[in-house]
């Protein structure tokens, strides 16, 4: 029987971590994420999990370790978050790189500086040219099962890349929430044992990994990586479908609420996706035609679904915890990208918001629809706006 | 005919056709490194090739390495440049839980492991995983085209450190790794070097048998960057040793009271107190050493800072416990 408790985000993350029985898992603490190595650190020591800890001394050595590890033939976990996961960038191009399924746990917050250590997303978005597939939970059941599901899709043969899952620094990672930790057999029967096929280091059959390439194969090379990450698609689908029937609870790529009929279109990310969907029914009570949509998975790009979704608004609004600078949010980059050669598309406008920790309240929100709703009446509205800002003190 | 057995394995495990720079002193290191590490598999696991390597950026992987092909015929991988030793604890967590015996073989130049590695290195002998590191000291960034490491020794050219109207060359003495890596107080480190490959060849054995991490610090000659004759390889690292330049030894378990120094050869006369060495009396001047190579072309135009190279050598041989003699070209 699955037991249902209570626990935080990294809690979930160490118990998902648990139940997909890496063989060994190298971690360094960092705030907001370091309960999930803690917490392993227990498994271990308590022998419910038979897998290797290693206590580097940096993230940079954990991600290296995690690759050497995968190199050998075994699955492979850790868990970080900002800046940590920022020390790892050099080594995140190269585990995708080498095609090495390991899965990362992150709990998404800012990157210094100032030093801040609530949440947004910088840190993972920072690391969307890596290659590796990126799912952001909205709760901490989800941080579990996606994590499960990470390893499923990464160790798929038609993918073979590396898959990071992000949530929310505090707003899930510290916060105790309902959470069903699946049987133990269910996880071993979906995900089975992690056989490498492609990347070990056995005497009995010696091969060489990570090597130089000249001109005339590093396309074909990172070519591959952009194959794997189109092939991930279906994969995620598929992995998705297996997972409801297993479990019982259903994810897609895009998850839209309330957008039937709807006009404007709030689209996010992550923990605030809960918000912005108590907000659409707030103002549905007011006879306002919104809706909203959370993206789980947000590398591979969900390009054909974002399509589906913009014929249904006029307006789409997304809200998102990160910048690209002089652009707007990565999302809107993503989005302008997916639609500009549709023939009908929606007005896009794009909302900064909640960085470095700052609340996302209905205030926040009901500014962004204002700006959304100009732009719905044909009024003129700027395309980037950042919300919640204190003016008074810039 | 008696037939004589080898001094050591036939088995090759650094392939003929690697793409190393002709004369290179670190491909030989390799070679004798990966032969000395299957007969040390061989005799304590009955299998010659239980091992597998990591390996750093740097000239040794990048000539071995090169897709579609490989000069490796043991498991390899290479990560990056600064993270081969946490690479190698990865390798060694995966086997431990694999059930799989024998020994990881971490490999990296003298930039990956004494300067951009050194804390991976640091980290993975402190957590003490049973990987023996090879640093191949050939006392510069030769993959990038010779800038000078923490390895540089004094007076050295090199792309960064060119000697000119301010300056002698390199500015600082020569960084000790393998005293760095022995105040981990880990099971095995020595120095070594191509000079004496026998030795060399005895030391990787070792460390390839002791149980847990070991760091091996072989000198080795890059004609390339030390400007110097492609046939003369071995023998100036051999005069590297019998003038005093590097010096051969081991520290078991951290204990610096009991290093064990190991004839430099060349005349020099040792001095040993209770089967200890304590003093050494040079009869090469290091000059002879320098003088086959252009980096230290220009130390010759200014004697005293080879005299200040002299007492930067007599000074590190004092951490080793050692007094020594290093002699001056006869006038």
């Amino acid at each position: 029987m699955p037991i249902r408790t209570v626990m935080k985000a990294n809690e979930a993350a160490a118990w998902a971590a648990k139940l997909a029985k890496p063989k060994v898992i190298a971690a360094f603490p960092i705030t907001p994420s370091t309960l999930v190595p803690e917490k392993i650190s227990e498994f271990v020591a308590n022998g419910e999990l038979d897998a290797e800890f290693i206590k580097v001394e940096s993230e940079h050595s954990a991600i290296s370790a995690c690759v050497g590890a995968s190199a050998a033939g075994v699955r492979t976990f850790t868990a970080t978050a900002s800046q940590g996961l920022a020390l790892m960038h050099e080594i995140l191009f190269i585990a995708a790189g080498m095609r090495l399924p390991i899965v990362i746990a992150v709990g998404n917050r800012a990157l210094s500086a100032p030093i801040n250590i609530w949440n947004d997303w910088q840190d993972t978005i920072s690391e969307r040219d890596t290659g590796w597939l990126q799912f952001y939970a909205e709760n901490n059941q989800e941080a579990l099962d996606l994590i499960l599901m990470a390893f499923k899709v990464a160790e798929d043969e038609r993918v073979l890349l590396p898959a990071m899952v992000g949530f929310d620094a505090f707003i899930l990672t510290h916060t105790v929430e309902p959470v069903e930790i699946p049987d133990q057999e269910l996880v071993d029967e979906f995900l089975g044992e992690y056989e490498p096929k492609h990347a070990y280091l056995d005497p009995a059959r010696p091969i060489t990994q990570g090597t130089l390439a000249f001109p005339a194969h590093y396309m074909e090379a990172r070519y591959t990586v952009w194959q794997a990450n189109e092939n991930a698609k279906k994969v995620i689908d598929e992995v998705f479908a297996e997972f409801e029937k297993r479990f019982g609870r259903k994810y897609q790529k895009v998850e839209e609420y309330r957008t039937d009929d709807a006009e404007i279109i709030f689209v996010t990310m992550g923990s605030l996706a809960g918000t912005v969907k108590e907000y659409v029914d707030h103002l549905r009570e007011k006879g306002l035609k919104v809706g909203a949509a959370k993206l789980t998975v947000y590398r591979p790009f969900p390009t054909e679904e974002v399509r589906e979704l913009a014929k249904k608004a006029k307006v789409l609004a997304l809200l998102e915890k990160n910048v690209t600078f002089s652009v707007g949010g990565a999302l809107f980059q993503d989005f302008s990208r997916a639609l500009i050669n549709q023939e009908e598309k929606p007005k896009i406008v794009d909302f900064i918001l909640g960085l470095g920790g700052r609340d996302v309240t209905f205030k926040d929100l009901d500014e962004a629809l204002a700006i959304a709703q100009k732009a719905l009446a044909g009024e003129e509205f700027d395309e980037v706006n950042w919300i919640g800002l204190r003016k008074e003190i810039l | 005919m008696a037939v004589r057995k080898p001094p050591i394995t036939t088995r090759e495990y650094w392939a003929p056709g690697h793409a190393a720079c002709a004369g290179c002193g670190c491909a030989i290191a390799l070679k004798l490194a990966t032969k000395a590490f299957s007969e040390a598999m061989e005799e304590k696991y009955g299998d010659p090739n239980a091992f597998a390597i990591a390996q750093a950026t740097g000239c040794m992987e990048v000539v071995s390495a090169v897709f579609p092909y490989t000069a490796w015929k043991v498991p390899w991988v290479h990560v990056a440049f600064e993270n081969a030793a946490a690479a190698a604890s990865g390798v060694e967590a995966a086997w431990k839980k694999l059930g799989r015996k024998g020994k990881i073989l971490a490999i990296g130049g003298d930039g990956g492991t004494a300067d951009i590695g050194m804390q991976a290195l640091s980290g993975m002998l402190e957590r003490w995983h049973n990987v023996v590191y090879l640093m191949y000291d050939n006392e510069a960034y030769m993959n990038t085209g010779i800038q000078r490491s923490s390895s540089t020794p004094y007076g050295a050219w090199t792309t960064t450190s060119p000697p000119g109207k301010y300056s002698i060359g390199e500015d600082k003495p020569k960084k000790w790794v393998a005293l760095i890596a022995a105040a981990h107080q880990v099971p095995y480190v020595a120095t070594a070097s191509i000079g004496n490959p026998f030795d060399f060849v005895r030391k990787m054995k070792k460390a390839a048998k002791v149980d847990g991490p070991a760091f091996v610090q072989v000198h080795c000659t890059c004609p390339t960057g030390w400007k110097s004759p492609l046939e003369k390889g071995v023998e100036i690292a051999r005069l590297a040793i019998e003038t005093g330049v590097w010096p051969l030894f081991e520290i078991e378990n951290g204990d610096f009271h009991n290093i064990k120094i190991q004839p430099p050869g060349g005349g020099a006369k040792v001095k040993r107190e209770g089967g200890k060495v304590v003093a050494i009396e040079f009869k090469k001047p290091i000059e002879e050493y320098l003088k086959l190579q252009g980096r230290f072309k220009h130390l010759f135009k200014k004697p005293e800072a080879i005299d200040e190279l002299r007492e930067q050598i007599k000074a590190m041989w004092k951490v080793l416990g050692v007094d020594v003699t290093l002699p001056k070209p006869e006038e």
